[in-house]
């Protein structure tokens, strides 16, 4: 290593060492690089600079407020203000119009769809996913298997009122535990009962006809003779390809033993009207909406 | 032994003193223990009570093994330095080092892939992410800190290490810190304060061994035979003496009882969040820049050769940097509940704080004006002097990042874990790194095993922190840039968890390059380990070599 040293470049010979060593180290007494000065002279003046002007240094009970007169929480407000005037024209459009007509002319349809789609990624993603897609025990919006119905004004009714919420308008009705009224070798025969309605496979030796019996007898009040449910009570088609629960015969014998009470939240007591009308018309574009 | 000679041993007053105060502190944490609240906390107690119990057993034991007269500072003229608690607390820091990468890996994996929790609530983000951060900040970066200051105040001050048990019981009791503090974390054991989440007793426990700290340090400078003081004692010295005032500026509480790990912080509201920044933002300067500053000022210029570029620098950035970090804490609040006063103070005391930062590169990077050659030869080297360019790098970047308009974008964003990063996988890992393998073969007194091994190191780290900085920031910018797009309607484009979803193919990259810098570590370790336990055990004719 002594001998690289030797043979090295020698640093600027003008420059003396301060004559102290530690452990073999010493210390050149080079001057402070001048780019490096008048940058932190830089610094300190663009630094007094900004206390001129912006709030900076506090003082028995105030501060120095700067001769900008800039305040955050004013600035916060300017800005929201600014939105809310660029977006008002259309909020009253979209206020006053109805539901239909919104559907029915592109502009508003376009600024409903904005704001309901902002308002569904905040409130409805988390249950019903990012797209309405839905998931296990959440229904899907997309598509055209609607449990309350899905007309516009239908739609609305849900969001605002909720589904076996605290809200006295929204909509009752749930589905009892046929665990204490069924045995479960009947559940178990209308189980597979209500997978034949839609075309499932059934276990081999299942008793059909006595199924049919008993969902004639228990289930059909709500689902209809024929399993298409029932949009005024939510009851559900069990004749179709779609399934909250599931459709294999353990989740159907588990939700006919439980019954089921699922709730949705009455989005009006935490949205305003507008919003709300956006998000009928959001979710009612989403492929199923119906006319 | 001794009597057995016919003379009379005495216990000095350090040994019969600790022995009375361990014997104290087990007996009170076995009450402690046996009436504590909950499991976690009693865990704990019963680790102190054997922690105590070990140090009477080994105090009694050593006044047993060693001989009756103190010993000597000085020994045929030169000084008897002390190192034995340097090679255990720059060995322990290698192993925690390999502990924090490798939990950071799996927590950036956790990030990733959620799944990676298990469903186990010790493993789960939330508690790991405390852990790694104290693992890789005051387990890995403490270790290492304490290491070099006990060598390089020894070697600088030519004089040996102040106390006979204290340092000892510096790197020990500190080591328990550490243990207390990360086994809290996996329990649920945290007082939620950022880079300070060691609740009232584990706070207790370390204000005791870090007085001991500086007192060893103090003593140490005040016995030294040079005339003047080395410039990298200085900042260890700042860094010891702040990062105490820090401690317990930010750490006052008052606990629910003594047998609850529970306590509830004096401050409230803002000035909570106020001492909470002032505190973390100065662990970064006064642990993570000021202590390290230290260690290059010493590492550089001696493995280098050369003399240190600017003695005239060194003094002005050194108060600079010193009197201007200070004030910089608020930048972490801005745009929140602090008054707007404070955050310009906060912002435009970390722009001045740009070129006193940049004081310590220039004098690091200029120091090998005539040698630069060597970063050819000698990857160590290398090593530290990326090191110093990483520490420009992220010390630009921090001032950039305070000024009010950037940071809207920046705040909250992963940009702030990539400056983090850079400054602590670039600047404090690299440094660190340089400075263990410049230890380990003085210490032991032995050739480092593989520079060959010191040069895949510095690659596969070097390619792991770029890979880790680059995800960062764009995944960063990419995320601040998302939550503040507005349509054209004056809606957010985006929602949230839009915004979360597009950060999935950064976390997974920024794993990819934790898990090499991880590598490399091993690595070390594995080098660090053949140095420590040579093969050849036969010829020692080489090991033991006098150094010249």
């Amino acid at each position: 290593m002594k001998d690289q040293r030797k043979r090295g470049p020698k640093p600027p010979a003008a420059v003396g060492k301060t004559g102290h060593e530690w452990d073999g180290i010493e210390e050149l007494n080079t001057p402070l690089p001048r780019w490096w000065l008048w940058l932190f002279y830089a610094t300190i003046v663009w630094a007094i600079g900004y206390w001129v002007v912006y709030p900076a240094w506090p003082l028995v009970a105030t501060y120095t407020h700067g001769v900008f007169n800039w305040h955050a929480r004013s600035a916060v407000e300017t800005a929201l203000a600014s939105l809310r005037t660029k977006r008002r024209p259309m909020m009253r459009r979209l206020g006053a119009a109805s539901l239909q007509e919104i559907a029915s002319t592109p502009e508003l349809l376009d600024f409903a769809r904005a704001l309901g789609g902002r308002a569904f990624a905040d409130n409805c993603a988390p249950c019903h996913g990012a797209g309405g897609g839905g998931a296990r025990d959440y229904p899907n919006l997309t598509d055209d298997d609607w449990l309350w119905g899905g007309k516009l004004a239908q739609i609305q009714q849900t969001i605002t009122h909720g589904v076996r919420s605290d809200d006295p308008k929204g909509h009752q009705g749930d589905m009892p535990a046929w665990g204490s009224t069924l045995k479960p070798v009947q559940i178990s025969t209308v189980a597979d009962y209500v997978r034949s309605l839609s075309g499932l496979s059934v276990e081999p030796g299942a008793d059909l006809a006595a199924g049919k019996k008993i969902f004639a007898a228990n289930c059909s009040p709500c689902h209809g003779p024929e399993g298409k449910g029932n949009q005024q009570i939510g009851s559900k088609n069990l004749t179709d390809d779609i399934w909250l629960y599931g459709s294999d015969k353990q989740t159907l014998v588990q939700t006919i033993t439980n019954g089921s009470d699922d709730v949705m939240p009455a989005w009006g007591q935490k949205l305003d009207p507008v919003t709300i009308k956006a998000l009928a018309v959001y979710v009612w574009s989403l492929g199923g909406g119906e006319k | 032994m001794a009597q057995a000679r016919g003379q009379v041993k005495y216990m000095t007053f350090g040994e019969g003193g600790l022995t009375i105060a361990f014997s104290a502190l087990a007996l009170l944490s076995i009450v402690v223990a046996a009436k504590a609240y909950t499991p976690g906390y009693a865990f704990h107690a019963y680790l102190f009570a054997a922690a105590s119990v070990a140090a009477v057993f080994a105090i009694v034991n050593r006044y047993f093994e060693r001989s009756d007269k103190p010993v000597p500072l000085v020994i045929d003229g030169k000084p008897n330095y002390n190192m034995g608690p340097v090679k255990l607390a720059t060995v322990l820091s290698v192993f925690w080092g390999i502990a924090a990468f490798a939990v950071g890996l799996w927590i950036a994996l956790e990030l990733a892939y959620p799944a990676f929790n298990f469903n186990i609530p010790y493993i789960e983000f939330g508690r790991m992410r405390s852990l790694h951060t104290s693992a890789a900040i005051f387990a890995f970066g403490g270790n290492i800190l304490i290491a070099t200051s006990f060598y390089v105040v020894q070697r600088t001050s030519r004089a040996r290490l102040a106390g006979d048990l204290a340092p000892w019981f510096v790197v020990l009791g500190y080591n328990l810190f550490v243990v207390i503090a990360g086994t809290g974390y996996l329990l649920g054991i945290t007082q939620a304060k950022e880079y300070a989440e060691p609740e009232w007793y584990a706070d207790l426990w370390l204000t005791i061994v870090w007085v001991t700290y500086l007192l060893v340090y103090l003593g140490t400078i005040m016995r030294r035979t040079e005339p003047h003081i080395y410039v990298a004692n200085w900042f260890y010295l700042a860094f010891i003496v702040t990062i105490a005032v820090l401690h317990l500026g930010n750490n006052p509480a008052v606990p629910v009882s003594i047998f609850s790990p529970k306590s509830y912080i004096v401050w409230s509201g803002v000035q909570d969040a106020m001492v909470q920044w002032w505190y973390g933002h100065n662990a970064v300067g006064f642990f993570l820049t000021a202590g390290f500053l230290g260690m290059m000022y010493y590492f550089i210029p001696k493995r280098a050769e050369r003399p240190v570029y600017s003695y005239r620098l060194s003094i002005i950035h050194f108060w600079a940097l010193i009197f201007l970090y200070i004030w910089a804490g608020p930048h972490h609040l801005h745009y929140t509940a602090l008054p707007d006063w404070t955050q310009t103070l906060g912002m435009t005391f970390s722009v001045m704080l740009w070129m006193p930062s940049w004081g310590g590169m220039i004098n690091g990077l200029m120091t090998l004006s005539g040698a630069w050659d060597k970063l050819r030869t000698d990857p160590v080297l290398r090593m530290m002097v990326l090191a110093v360019a990483f520490y420009g790098m992220s010390t630009f970047e921090g001032p950039v990042m305070s000024i009010k308009a950037v940071n809207s974008l920046s705040h909250y964003t992963n940009w702030t874990i990539g400056h983090v990063h850079s400054g602590t996988l670039g600047w404090v890992g690299f440094i660190s790194f340089g400075a263990i393998y410049c230890l380990v073969p003085w210490l032991w007194n032995r050739p480092l095993y593989s520079l060959r091994l010191v040069g895949w190191h510095f690659w596969i780290s070097t390619v792991g922190i770029i890979v880790y900085i680059a995800s960062m920031w764009v995944g960063g910018i990419l995320q601040g840039l998302m939550w503040r797009a507005y349509t054209n309607l004056g809606f957010l484009e985006y929602s949230f968890v839009e915004t979360v979803q597009a950060m999935h193919p950064f976390y997974v990259i920024r794993a990819i390059g934790g898990g090499l810098y991880l590598i490399g570590a091993l690595v070390m370790a594995y080098n660090v380990w053949r140095t420590v336990y040579p093969r050849e055990r036969l010829v020692p004719a080489v090991g033991l070599a006098p150094a010249a």
